[in-house]
């Protein structure tokens, strides 16, 4: 019931959040210059004012900015994303076509990062000053510091090109088209590379949070009590610590999830994924402002659905965390 | 009787650097089932470390290098770490001084009683339950059944040292260690919970080996009585010899510290008041939304109190009375709703922020826990520095200062370069007061000055020489 209760208010105060990007991207977008029909007549090879004036009242392009916004607004509450010029689709089926590669991808980084970054963490801080804590603080560092693009091309130069263990682009095998369980395995030895690349940056940060926040807990009080209790160190570490531990990680992914989501650009343009990072990429590049709005919302719902989760999380782990009522 | 607990010329060996080569040289103690021995000494007399000792549970560095820890007639020193463990929590338990911070704040009493049996039992988890609920009912914790599932947060610090009570005599151990158990508590508490560890050693015939600083504490609890100072114990012997014949120096002086409970001799006070609050008050609101379901605190109500210039007042009373929050009004730390305090005819409760910062030099506070007070990444010479340089001291300067001020509350001038953590109890409380006497404070609010630190420290406090 504690938790419903928080997670209610949680959800009520994103609403307002989510209003606000809208309205900044939207009025933002409009200083940049050129539109949809300039893009759209470039692709044609130009043409007269005429067409392009006509083009302008059919897409409402002809409206003041204010109107424009209204317009938009209205639509968004009757939870229609409009329709692409460049696609010719309405944005939803774009948007819904290219999700799925991006929330696996994300998931995927997400999870590596949390668990490898998790236990590595334990390792270190258990070993601490000693080699394991200081091979893996200097792993940490490396991943760290490494561009991700860098590391991408440099995965698919090793993996994909000398060694020939992985493929080196897409999303699956479009030569073949594979059904069930033969194309779950497709996909997900496609996502080996670009998950590596994403989440080992990530993992180094989540190591040395758990690793810091490890050797905080440990000199704890109520470790000493576990330890009086008789209780060995793995348990102690298991039963004590780890949960203590793990809030500062846990409120570090609430508020990386949009990062990582800008962080997937990168990625899905180095291994050629079909998700989202890149249809925004090319939205902006053809002025599909339809589009690039509708992935905004998208994003936006996306990381607030992953904050959200994460304070439910975090209200689950720790007990001291009240409505305030 | 034949002793059950043994220390024979037991030694621990300090890391390099430290203040002193050995945290306990040579101590021998015994203890006999069905008594309760308690060590008393100053903070950083090695008593705290005699327990870690015992349990083996000593912080990184520092080792036992000589002597022998009989327990049961078996050398603890040569058990293996697996050994050990069985030896922890069944044969001797600990109980400590913080009961919020000695529990595991995210699992609730139950879960934590519970882990007792689970680690060295093979009981069922209805089993463990149903002993776990007897252990509370028999520390007498109201409803049980609700502090089973209770988390320390939502306990009263009394209720969580019998938690921690229930948890230590689980299975019901041959020794239990009690370090400090009742410093954290307030008075009414202390007296509870002395009595509860008296009723149940009575009953069940554990053998208590009890450290603390206070003699009142051991005037009510212990069959005998050991003296520790600077790890070496001076003076053992039954508690009444002891206490009504001592033999050694620094018991003596010990005792003498304990002040008696009787008014210090009359002195002329000085006419003019330097403070006079009057008709100060503080509510606290909590939860609530545009004023739904708000709870209404009255932390201070109405009070008025006169301070003559170079007198002493004190203010008493239990934790939650509001003696913090009143200290806090008259430092402007937090801001009183309503009255005036009027120091040097200004009323404070009507400066600016701005005002306020130039009339604190004329006010300092010294703090009840000398630990939580000063910040843990900062040294301690700069901790006393800063007052003078937000007063407009250059830093060289304000930093020799605080050398100087370390040497005059009994602290060694190099001691400016260690961090918080590095002190010991009493020593930090000497740092607390050299931050407070960096300025020429007209006059000072010492809150429980001496509440976490030593006896014999009351009377010799560097605060009170100065004023």
């Amino acid at each position: 019931m504690r938790v419903l209760t928080l997670a209610g208010r949680r959800l009520a105060a994103s609403i307002p959040t989510l209003i606000l990007i809208l309205i900044g991207v939207f009025l933002l977008l409009q200083l940049a210059p050129g539109d949809t029909v300039d893009a759209m007549m470039a692709q044609m090879g130009g043409g007269d004012a005429a067409t392009a004036k006509q083009l302008r009242e059919f897409y409402g392009l002809d409206l003041s900015v204010w109107a424009q916004l209204g317009n938009y607004l209205w639509r968004l509450v009757r939870l229609d994303l409009g329709f692409s010029a460049i696609y010719g689709k309405p944005v939803a089926t774009v948007i819904a076509e290219r999700l799925p590669a991006t929330i696996l991808l994300m998931t995927a980084s997400l999870s590596f990062a949390f668990f490898f970054g998790l236990i590595l963490g334990v390792v270190a801080a258990r070993g601490v000053n000693k080699w394991p804590d200081t091979l893996i603080s200097t792993l940490g560092l490396l991943f760290y510091a490494m561009p991700t693009f860098w590391f991408g091309l440099m995965a698919i130069v090793v993996f994909s090109i000398y060694l020939q263990w992985l493929p080196a682009g897409g999303f699956e095998d479009i030569t073949v088209s594979y059904t069930g369980l033969r194309r779950t395995l497709d996909i997900a030895l496609h996502l080996v590379l670009p998950t590596l690349t994403l989440g080992l940056f990530y993992m180094a940060i989540y190591l040395r949070i758990m690793r810091g926040s490890m050797l905080e807990v440990l000199n704890l009080d109520f470790v000493r009590t576990a330890r009086s209790k008789g209780m060995d160190e793995t348990r102690v570490v298991v039963r004590h610590v780890l949960r203590n531990a793990l809030l500062p990680m846990v409120t570090l992914i609430g508020l990386q999830a949009g990062t990582m989501l800008g962080g997937s650009v990168v990625v899905e343009s180095v291994f050629s994924l079909p998700g989202l990072g890149r249809l925004a990429y090319e939205s902006v590049i053809q002025r599909d402002l339809n589009t690039l709005l509708g992935i905004i919302f998208v994003s936006a719902l996306l990381v607030i659905t992953i904050n959200f989760i994460v304070d439910l999380l975090y209200a689950r782990l720790d007990p001291r965390i009240t409505t305030g009522s | 009787m034949s002793p059950i607990l043994v220390l024979d010329d037991v030694s621990v060996k300090l890391p390099a650097g430290g203040d002193r080569s050995h945290a306990m040289a040579h101590v021998s103690l015994s203890l006999a089932a069905n008594e309760i021995l308690c060590v008393v000494g100053e903070s950083g007399s090695g008593k705290s470390m005699t327990a870690n000792a015992i349990m083996r549970l000593l912080p990184g560095g520092v080792t036992i290098d000589g002597g022998r820890i009989l327990f049961e007639g078996r050398d603890l020193c040569g058990l293996d770490e697996a050994q050990m463990r069985k030896v922890r929590g069944a044969g001797i338990a600990m109980i400590f001084q913080e009961p919020m911070t000695a529990l595991n704040p995210l699992r609730s009493i139950g879960d934590q009683i519970g882990e007792m049996f689970e680690l060295h039992s093979d009981l069922s988890a209805a089993e463990i339950k149903a002993r776990t609920l007897a252990l509370l009912e028999e520390v007498r914790i109201p409803d049980p059944a609700l502090a089973f599932k209770a988390y320390p947060h939502e306990l009263s610090g009394g209720q969580r040292q019998r938690a921690m009570i229930a948890m230590a005599l689980a299975l019901d151990p041959k020794v239990l260690i009690a370090d400090e158990p009742t410093t954290a508590l307030d008075v009414t508490t202390q007296a509870q919970i002395l009595k509860l560890i008296r009723d149940l050693q009575r009953r069940k015939g554990t053998a208590v080996l009890f450290i603390t600083h206070d003699f009142g504490v051991v005037a009510e609890i212990a069959d005998r009585v050991a003296v520790m100072s600077k790890g070496e114990v001076v003076e053992a012997g039954e508690t009444a010899s002891v206490l009504g014949n001592p033999q050694h120096a620094y018991t003596r002086q010990l005792i003498a510290a304990v002040p008696p409970l009787k008014a210090p001799p009359p002195r002329a006070l000085s006419e003019e008041p330097i403070m006079t609050i009057a008709h100060v008050s503080k509510t606290y609101r909590t939860g609530g939304f545009l004023g739904r379901g708000q709870r209404v605190t009255h932390a201070v109500k109405d009070v008025s109190l006169v301070l003559p210039r170079g007198a002493t007042l004190g203010i008493v009373g239990e934790s939650g009375s509001g003696k913090s929050t009143l200290a806090r009004c008259l430092v402007r730390l937090i801001d009183p709703e309503s009255g005036e305090i009027r120091l040097n005819g200004i009323d404070l409760a009507s400066l600016s922020r701005e005002e306020m910062r130039s009339a604190t030099r004329d006010i300092q506070m010294v703090f009840q826990d000398p630990f939580a007070s000063l910040n843990p990444r900062r040294k301690a010479g700069e901790a006393v520095a800063q007052g003078l340089i937000v007063h407009g001291m250059a830093r060289p300067e304000a930093l020799a200062r605080a050398k100087e001020l370390f040497g005059l509350v009994g602290l060694d001038p190099a001691a400016t370069e260690r961090y918080p953590h590095e002190f010991s109890g009493g020593q930090r409380q000497r740092i607390a007061s050299a931050s407070a006497s960096a300025l020429p404070a007209r006059w000072r609010w010492s809150r429980r000055y001496w509440s976490p630190t030593s006896r014999s420290r009351r009377s010799t406090s560097p605060c009170r020489r100065r004023c």
